[in-house]
């Protein structure tokens, strides 16, 4: 036991201490906001620095009036299409739509044209904006007045609230959720390929530098074996529990910078009602700070440890056997497969179905079997899980982990001393089935 | 000090060890013999626990090896390695620390051997910095600084410059003088016939011979013997091939079931009988010609 402990000690330290531990663990966190804060800054710039882009209309049926935008200048005319057309060529104008004589019932033939390929988010308005001015022309054309119909248009925002076993109250919105399930997931399967990739290459550097075969005379294979992986499993909960102090510490200074500014943005949009229009998604913010304020975090993170524990301790042995098997990494490749293949399925199925239905069939039972559950389950954890699933889920998962590090440890004792051949499944197949 | 009786070790399509004893007295350098092949790395891992014999008994000191016993051993395995990115001493304390030593006995023992072997200014340096030379010396350190009372070094020489080999040759005689029992498993016959007390020979998964080195080469000797006359009085047959060397007439000659006072009587007969010598095989004659044997079998 002690000279597991001196390996744990060893595998840690050898990590820990290195400076790309501490670069990756301190820049990772600050990657994706980064990330996030050059779009928005790329596309801030973009929206101030394009000039307004002007649109020639030519409708033959004299019945739409398109809306400018911040963007889109329309410009209506009965030119001929052919002039319109020259115009877009010598850049007089961005673009051309034509509206040809149409019939209402089904309004085919309309057409833009433009020198370079229009936008997905410009073909979507001119669609809303013209499929709208034909639903409204077609409810005008059965006697409904447009003032009312002003009137009848109206925006709605489901506020959903779940009721605890108390009946207390707890603000829900599906796309925190999804973000934390989604979140969570990911860092799962990333952790369990970053840390399991570690685990294979030191069996391998191990095994290659012939390392194994002095530390083999000292202590026993599947001693070396437990040590490598809970050693670097714990280089990994650091980083994890450092990720938490550090997002909670910037979490708190950000949410702090934002509950000062707040008042300040409510003053202005009261005096000027044109801005607080702009931002109508205010009280959403609002909103999202609420739901998260209500989010358990504190379970959150404890399944996250558990399921990233369970996961790693599963796959890590496996990587331990196939480091092991192979004289060197290239050679790890073919026996990658079956280790892939589960992790894949679950970080699609994350996708696919967990966070679109957290609650269905196939979403239950990538959460409950081992092989998938560490990834699924994170995507269903922010909605609720009953405890009797997350019992059987963890269980079957400590059972998964045992199972593979029993099998792995078969591998690994005879894997590390043999050099030279290179081992098909049926060779690990004979190394698991003998004795010694 | 070692006693290994009836070992056998199969492995799935070839025979490894078969009814295998050896015993290995304190105090000496035995030289464990044979070529690539013959079942001494078998040997040798199963001494260390670190693959289990089929059948057979290991005994050191007159018990069954237990796995306490890995801090009585100490081993330097043929193909070697050491941490690449970590530091001489880190990797000095981990290695003396599996082996069962506290870290302060570890520190201790450590320090002298740094200074012993001329590298303790180089502590601090990982092993990729060092020369082949000096990460061999730091690999030998890691083998005997938990003071092992057996110690089993497979190739020892082999990656070391003259000048280091010395070095190394003279530390295991010094340890050996400290009581050490040392299994010294090689091909190279002439650190066999300078080290070695006693040996034994596998071939092919058994034992083909052992015992000191003089028995050794008492029991090859081919009672063949070496002769030179000086102007000899009647002429030398001439199946004896005799050659002239400028002193004297030198050719050998076989024993062929007669005494060797009956032949030098008969040889007197010849001339002046300057040299008469008994032919000695080398370690290395014996070695090829035992493998040829037991191979031919």
């Amino acid at each position: 036991m002690n000279k597991i402990l001196l390996v744990i000690q060893r595998e840690y330290l050898a990590r820990v201490k290195k400076k790309s531990f501490l670069i990756a663990t301190i820049l990772t966190p600050l990657i994706f906001p980064a990330i996030m804060g050059i779009f928005v800054w790329i596309a801030v710039q973009e929206k101030d620095g394009q000039s307004l882009r002007i649109i020639e209309v030519v409708d033959d049926t004299g019945l739409f009036f398109m809306e400018s935008s911040e963007q889109y200048a329309f410009t209506s005319s009965d030119i001929d299409p052919e002039a319109a057309k020259k115009m877009v060529q010598d850049g007089e104008r961005y673009g051309f739509l034509h509206i040809p004589k149409l019939d209402l019932q089904n309004p085919t033939g309309i057409q833009f044209y433009g020198v370079e390929n229009p936008s997905l988010t410009l073909m979507g308005y001119l669609e809303s904006a013209l499929k709208r001015k034909i639903e409204d022309q077609k409810l005008y054309d059965q006697g409904i007045d447009p003032k009312v119909l002003k009137e009848i248009r109206t925006d709605v925002s489901i506020k959903s609230i779940t009721l605890g076993e108390q009946g207390e109250e707890k603000i829900n919105n599906a796309n925190v959720n999804y973000a934390i399930g989604f979140l969570s997931g990911i860092l799962i399967y990333i952790f369990i390929f970053v840390y399991g990739n570690q685990i294979m290459q030191g069996v391998i550097e191990e095994k290659s530098t012939r390392i194994v075969e002095i530390l083999v005379s000292s202590l026993k294979p599947f001693q070396l074996m437990m040590g490598k992986i809970v050693g670097i499993g714990a280089v990994g909960l650091t980083q994890f529990l450092i990720w938490v102090v550090l997002i909670g510490t910037l979490s708190t200074l950000v949410m702090g910078v934002l509950g000062f500014q707040m008042p300040q943005q409510q003053a202005m949009e009261m005096a000027n009602p044109e801005f607080a229009q702009a931002t109508p998604d205010s009280s959403e913010l609002a909103d999202i700070l609420a739901v998260i304020n209500g989010i358990d975090f504190v379970a959150l993170v404890l399944s996250f440890v558990m399921y990233f524990l369970g996961g790693y301790l599963l796959y890590g042995s496996l990587f331990a056997a196939i480091g092991s098997a192979v004289d060197a990494p290239s050679d790890a490749q073919q026996f990658m497969f079956p280790i892939t293949i589960p992790l894949i399925v679950a970080y699609m199925g994350l996708f696919v179905f967990v966070l679109q239905d957290p609650t269905s069939t196939t979403s239950f039972w990538l959460s409950i079997i081992p092989l998938t559950s560490p990834i699924a389950m994170m995507g269903r954890i922010s909605y609720g899980v009953p405890f009797w699933e997350l019992a059987l889920s963890m269980g079957l998962l400590v059972l998964g982990f045992l199972f593979t590090t029993w099998l792995a440890g078969k591998i690994y004792r005879i894997g590390i001393l043999m050099h030279g051949t290179k081992p098909t499944y049926k060779i690990l197949w004979k190394w698991i089935k003998a004795s010694q | 000090m070692l006693q290994i009786t009836q070992l056998n070790k199969s492995y799935e399509n070839h025979r490894a060890l078969s009814e295998v004893d050896l015993l290995v007295p304190r105090g000496v350098i035995f030289g464990l013999l044979g070529p690539n092949g013959a079942g001494k790395t078998t040997l040798i891992r199963i001494v260390n626990q670190i693959i289990e014999q089929d059948s057979g008994s290991v005994e050191l000191d007159g018990k069954i090896l237990s796995p306490d016993d890995v801090r009585k051993i100490g081993y330097l395995p043929e193909e070697r390695g050491l941490y690449k990115k970590m530091k001489v001493w880190d990797q000095l304390i981990y290695f003396s620390r599996l082996k069962g030593l506290s870290e302060s006995d570890a520190k201790l023992e450590i320090k002298h051997w740094l200074e012993k072997l001329d590298i303790a200014t180089w502590r601090d340096k990982k092993i990729e910095d060092l020369s082949k030379g000096m990460a061999q010396k730091v690999q030998f350190i890691s083998t005997i600084v938990h003071r092992p009372s057996l110690l089993i070094l497979d190739e020892p020489f082999s990656g070391f410059d003259p000048v280091n080999a010395e070095i190394i040759k003279n530390e295991i005689l010094e340890l050996k003088t400290n009581g050490t029992t040392v299994i010294l498993s090689t091909h190279r016959m002439e650190s066999v016939e300078l080290l070695c007390d006693q040996v034994a020979m596998i071939n092919k998964s058994r034992k083909i011979l052992d015992g000191t080195i003089r028995e050794v080469k008492r029991s090859f000797r081919p009672e063949v013997f070496r002769v030179g006359i000086a102007s000899p009085i009647q002429e030398l047959p001439r199946e004896w091939v005799p050659k002239f060397t400028g002193d004297a007439w030198e050719f050998t000659l076989p024993l062929s079931g007669k005494a060797p006072n009956q032949l030098l009587a008969e040889l007197m007969e010849y001339g002046e009988v300057v040299m008469f010598r008994e032919q000695i095989p080398s370690m290395e004659e014996i070695f090829i010609h035992q493998v040829k044997a037991s191979s031919n079998e």
